[in-house]
């Protein structure tokens, strides 16, 4: 096998190292997995839902021009349908926003560019990032590309299943309660919500602005930390990322020897699937093998947190959202008699219906009358949320919990029942109402009888700033653990779960 | 029965800063439409707000020379509607928190001065404009420009403490100045750059609660506001005495038609849904930037004309008038600072400003070419008697289109001044000849005939005399007549 034909199962640092050294073209490195065996996979899983070849090489001829040193040179990212960018649509898979070309680049997407990275496509998602199962998408559902049966997860549900699968090394999402870590979870691949403030939102197409974070997806912790090298850092478009130094992530290869991890197993005492928990005692003793110290206690992080997190995402969505007029771009009514009309036909036809439920949601926790209750409670609950956290956070450098309450759940499962959906977020929503890093990390496949093996994962949570340590623990168990893996079951000749 | 009418204003300042209140667009006026946007102040997908300081340190300045109460830390919020020139259809704006709260613009009425007292000041985005509706083929379409659309405001909130109209005329007189003084914006109303909401209600004298109110919105000149507050004082007056009562509502003020339009009612009432904007950090302004600001602050208007009055000893109407605006009260300044400051003022209020007005200059183009020390030296030859008055303002119309000082100025046109005797007595002797009857009418002890012989001597000598010189030759020589004779 050549190396070029090869090059789709490397590292993103192995790929952009394989550029360097001059073994590979920058072209190749671009197309390694559009124009490799894993290709053929995005066929069933739909994952991506903007693709453009002239596009693509357009990307990789700008990144051949950059300096030898540009860090991820040649690395092909998928990003999610909600980060704007010139040489793709952008329409957080809603039809509001069918055809629209934004006229500027999310500053993450410059910050990849500057870096040699180059977007291949736009990912798909629940329309708006509302949803935990990328079934919410008007281009229709990503399917697991461990289980076509089942979903990604989501709301970053293309961006997660096509690292899994190997079309790129890497990938961006959105994660405003989990759309990262939950779909990482159930795609068997590293996720990372960095802390709040340290990847630039300019660009990212708002859905709760306080709670919103780019997240990066890849096969290996050390591309994690490098995609979150090359994008940290304040940003004078967006006045509310951190200006205090990065966290310095190449101590992630420092091991996690001394370390203290929170093991708060009142959290997973029922309502967790059997496969989760044996994925979280797997990585607690790979960890204690790699020389960290479990600390057991009770964690409550607010009864109240699921609540709270409904009420404050919905809040800001309904405001977010509100520019989805169709008087200056995307989708429009066009048969209107006036103005108040053309508001109403193009937001009811634009928005599907989870979309439709939020904004309602929220704009009815911000009306007069109902604000003190609802609102200002939340903020309330927020702020005692955090506080939890923090005090949880002086005992550990890090906490272990599930990501999802389940492994991936099967399409059309909880469609119906919006609580059921709501409620599947309960591990993950908690990082986001306090700002706080998460990382989850895949702990290799849940085998059983009548279903495929489905990736098992534990999701690490540390306090501002921690994504040294989470990145370090990722690693340790990286190699101390089983990470679930498509490349492997391709190398072993498994068979590709076909449609049933 | 009168009733007493009860007024609050709500004004808009636009700020005069080179770019816009959440954004680097430029905030200039006039420019091709839609041409001065980006992301940001369109409210694209993903864009996100910067505060503008140049915006926040205007709205600190104008609460300082208001004597407002600074916040530390404010608090930016989003208050939602839907309108097209709204382009995120939620305007960042301040609400329960705002930057500035309390003090009080101090306003003459006449002969006396009163403070009014503001509920606060804060700062903001405007909105787009738009123009509807046209032809367009066969449908009418509305067209938005965007330009304006994240220009910064001021928004300032009075106590409800008017009862004449004329009151809020005269307040808004008052803030356009000091906004210019402060050099924050230019106040012009007709420019939409000073505008006026008013909240209005009655009531029976000596009551003390107030009456239902009425907002009027679209008073877009001084002169509007005063006629739209009385139409509407009129209206409600008219409800109450014909047994009506006043329902909550906002209505439009048609100035052209002197009409009054219902915009809409109570149940059709705005619910804002105010919450804090979660993309802005709290307003931080410290003590340090508060002293900067209050250390740059100019003397403020009311402050000057009243040192004015005390140093130059000018009357309260001329002081007020020059400190109308802050770089004509500059150049009286300088002017005062370098010859009698009665004298300056005098000139400065007729002359300088006569030229202004014909010419449409600012002050700015008639002190290039007339500096106070150019002014200054003219005024002390007619102090010295040295020039006579109607030659000193020709002389000063000189000045305006050409450069030299007074003597060049003099050569230059062949004007010699005769104020020598010896240039005079001839004229005076000649006149004397040429009028027995008045000098023997003034023999008789008719003085006031002195004032016709002065006339005659200036006549001959081309208005290019003074007079008080020629008086007093003439006396000097009617003396020696009238001993002679």
């Amino acid at each position: 096998m050549s190396a070029a034909r090869d090059a789709w199962r490397l590292p993103a640092t192995a790929l952009a190292e394989a550029v360097r050294s001059g073994g590979l073209a920058v072209e190749a490195a671009v197309e390694s997995g559009w124009a490799g065996p894993a290709a053929q996979w995005e066929a069933d899983v739909r994952a991506v839902v903007h693709r453009d070849d002239s596009a693509r090489a357009a990307g990789a001829a700008a990144a051949r021009r950059l300096p030898a040193e540009a860090p991820l040179r040649g690395v092909p990212v998928l990003v999610k349908d909600n980060l704007c960018t010139t040489d793709f649509p952008t329409t957080c898979a809603s039809r509001v926003l069918a055809g629209y070309r934004p006229p500027y680049d999310a500053t993450v997407i410059r910050r990849l560019r500057a870096a040699g990275a180059v977007v291949v496509g736009k990912g798909n998602m629940d329309e708006f990032a509302m949803g935990s199962s990328t079934e919410f998408s008007c281009y229709g559902p990503t399917r697991n590309p461990f289980d076509l049966e089942r979903v990604p997860g989501g709301s970053s549900g293309g961006p997660a299943a096509a690292v899994a699968y190997g079309l790129c090394p890497l990938a961006l999402g959105s994660d405003t309660g989990g759309s990262v870590r939950q779909p990482a979870a159930f795609c068997g691949v590293f996720g990372l919500k960095p802390t709040y403030g340290r990847l630039s939102r300019y660009g990212l197409v708002a859905f709760g602005s306080s709670l919103d974070q780019v997240g990066i997806f890849a096969r290996h912790a050390g591309d994690a930390a490098a995609a979150y090298a090359a994008l940290a850092g304040p940003d004078p478009c967006d006045a509310t990322t951190r200006l205090s130094p990065v966290p310095d992530v190449a101590r992630w290869e420092h091991g996690v020897q001394g370390l203290r991890f929170g093991w708060p197993a009142n959290l997973w005492r029922e309502g967790v699937e059997r496969e989760v928990v044996a994925g979280l005692e797997a990585a607690a003793a790979a960890l204690e093998r790699a020389g960290a110290t479990r600390v057991p206690f009770d964690f409550l992080p607010g009864e109240y947190a699921v609540a709270t997190y409904y009420l404050v995402a919905t809040a800001e969505a309904s405001s977010n959202l509100a520019r989805f007029d169709g008087v200056r771009y995307g989708f429009r009514h066009e048969d209107s008699p006036d103005v108040r009309a053309l508001y109403t036909r193009t937001r009811s036809q634009g928005f599907g219906p989870e979309v439709q439920r939020r904004i309602l949601l929220g704009t009815y926790a911000l009306s007069a009358g109902y604000y003190d209750a609802y609102y200002l409670t939340a903020q309330r609950a927020r702020t005692r949320i955090r506080r939890e956290y923090q005090a949880a956070f002086a005992r550990c450098d890090l906490m272990m919990m599930p990501a999802a309450p389940t492994l991936a759940f099967r399409l059309g499962e909880k469609l119906e029942d919006p609580l059921a959906m709501y409620l599947s977020d309960i591990f993950t929503i908690g990082a986001n109402l306090a700002g706080i890093p998460g990382l989850t990390v895949p702990m290799g496949l849940a085998a059983a009888d009548g279903r495929p093996a489905l990736p098992r994962a534990v999701q690490l949570l540390g306090p501002d700033d921690a994504e040294p340590v989470l990145l370090a623990a990722g690693r340790a168990l990286e190699v101390r653990g089983e990470v679930a893996r498509l490349e492997a079951r391709h190398e072993t000749e498994v068979a590709w779960p076909t449609k049933r | 029965m009168a009733y007493e009418a009860v007024i609050g204003l709500e004004c808009h300042i636009q700020l005069n800063t080179r770019s816009k209140m959440f954004c680097g667009c430029p905030a200039e006026f006039g420019a091709a439409a839609n041409s001065n946007v980006c992301p940001v102040c369109l409210g694209l997908p993903g864009a996100l707000p910067v505060t503008n300081r140049a915006a926040v340190d205007a709205a600190v300045r104008l609460g300082l020379a208001l004597g407002s109460a600074i916040r530390g830390e404010s608090v930016f919020a989003r208050k939602h509607y839907f309108y097209p020139d709204m382009p995120k259809n939620y305007q960042i704006t301040q609400y329960d928190r705002p930057l500035c709260e309390g003090g009080a613009l101090p306003v003459r009425l006449g002969e006396t001065r009163r403070g009014f007292d503001l509920i606060r000041v804060h700062a903001e985005e405007d909105t787009g404009k738009s123009f509807h509706p046209e032809r367009h083929g066969d449908r009418q379409v509305s067209r938005v420009d965007f330009n304006r659309a994240g220009v910064p405001l001021l928004e300032l909130v009075t106590q409800p403490d008017f009862r004449e109209p004329a009151e809020c005329a005269a307040f808004l007189t008052t803030l356009r100045r000091l906004v210019r003084w402060l050099g924050i914006s230019d106040g012009d109303m007709e420019k939409g750059q000073l505008r006026c909401d008013a909240n209005v209600s009655i009531r029976p004298p000596g009551q003390p609660a107030f009456g239902t109110k009425t907002e009027l919105k679209n008073l877009n000149s001084i002169k509007g506001v005063e006629k739209g507050l009385a139409a509407e004082i009129a209206r409600q007056t008219r409800v109450v005495t014909g047994g009506g009562t006043i329902e909550q509502a906002t209505l439009l003020y048609d100035a052209d038609h002197d009409k009054l339009a219902i915009m809409r009612t109570k149940e059709h009432a705005h619910d804002y849904r105010y919450f804090p904007e979660p993309d802005l950090p709290l307003l931080r302004v410290d003590q340090a930037w508060v002293a900067a600001a209050r250390a740059d602050l100019p003397e403020l208007p009311w402050d000057r004309a009243a040192r004015f009055v005390a140093r130059y000893g000018l009357p309260d109407y001329d002081a007020g008038l020059l400190c109308d605006q802050r770089e004509l009260a500059d150049y009286y300044e300088a002017v005062a600072a370098r010859t009698d400051g009665k004298l300056a003022s005098n000139w400065v209020m007729t002359e300088v400003l006569r030229v202004l007005k014909e010419r449409g200059w600012s002050l700015a183009d008639c002190s290039a070419r007339v500096p106070a020390a150019r002014l200054a030296d003219l005024l002390e030859r007619v102090l010295a008697r040295a020039l006579p008055g109607p030659l000193a303002k020709q002389v000063f119309a000189w000045m305006v289109d050409e450069p030299g000082d007074v003597d060049a100025l003099l050569a230059r046109h062949a004007v010699s001044v005769r104020s020598s005797d010896a240039d005079l007595i001839p004229l005076v002797q000649a006149a004397l000849d040429e009028h027995p009857g008045p000098v023997a009418q003034y023999l008789a002890g008719k003085t006031a005939t002195l004032g016709f012989l002065v006339g005659q001597v200036m006549k001959k000598s081309g208005g290019q005399a003074v007079p008080q010189a020629v008086k007093e030759l003439l006396e000097a020589e009617l003396k020696k007549r009238a001993s002679a004779g």
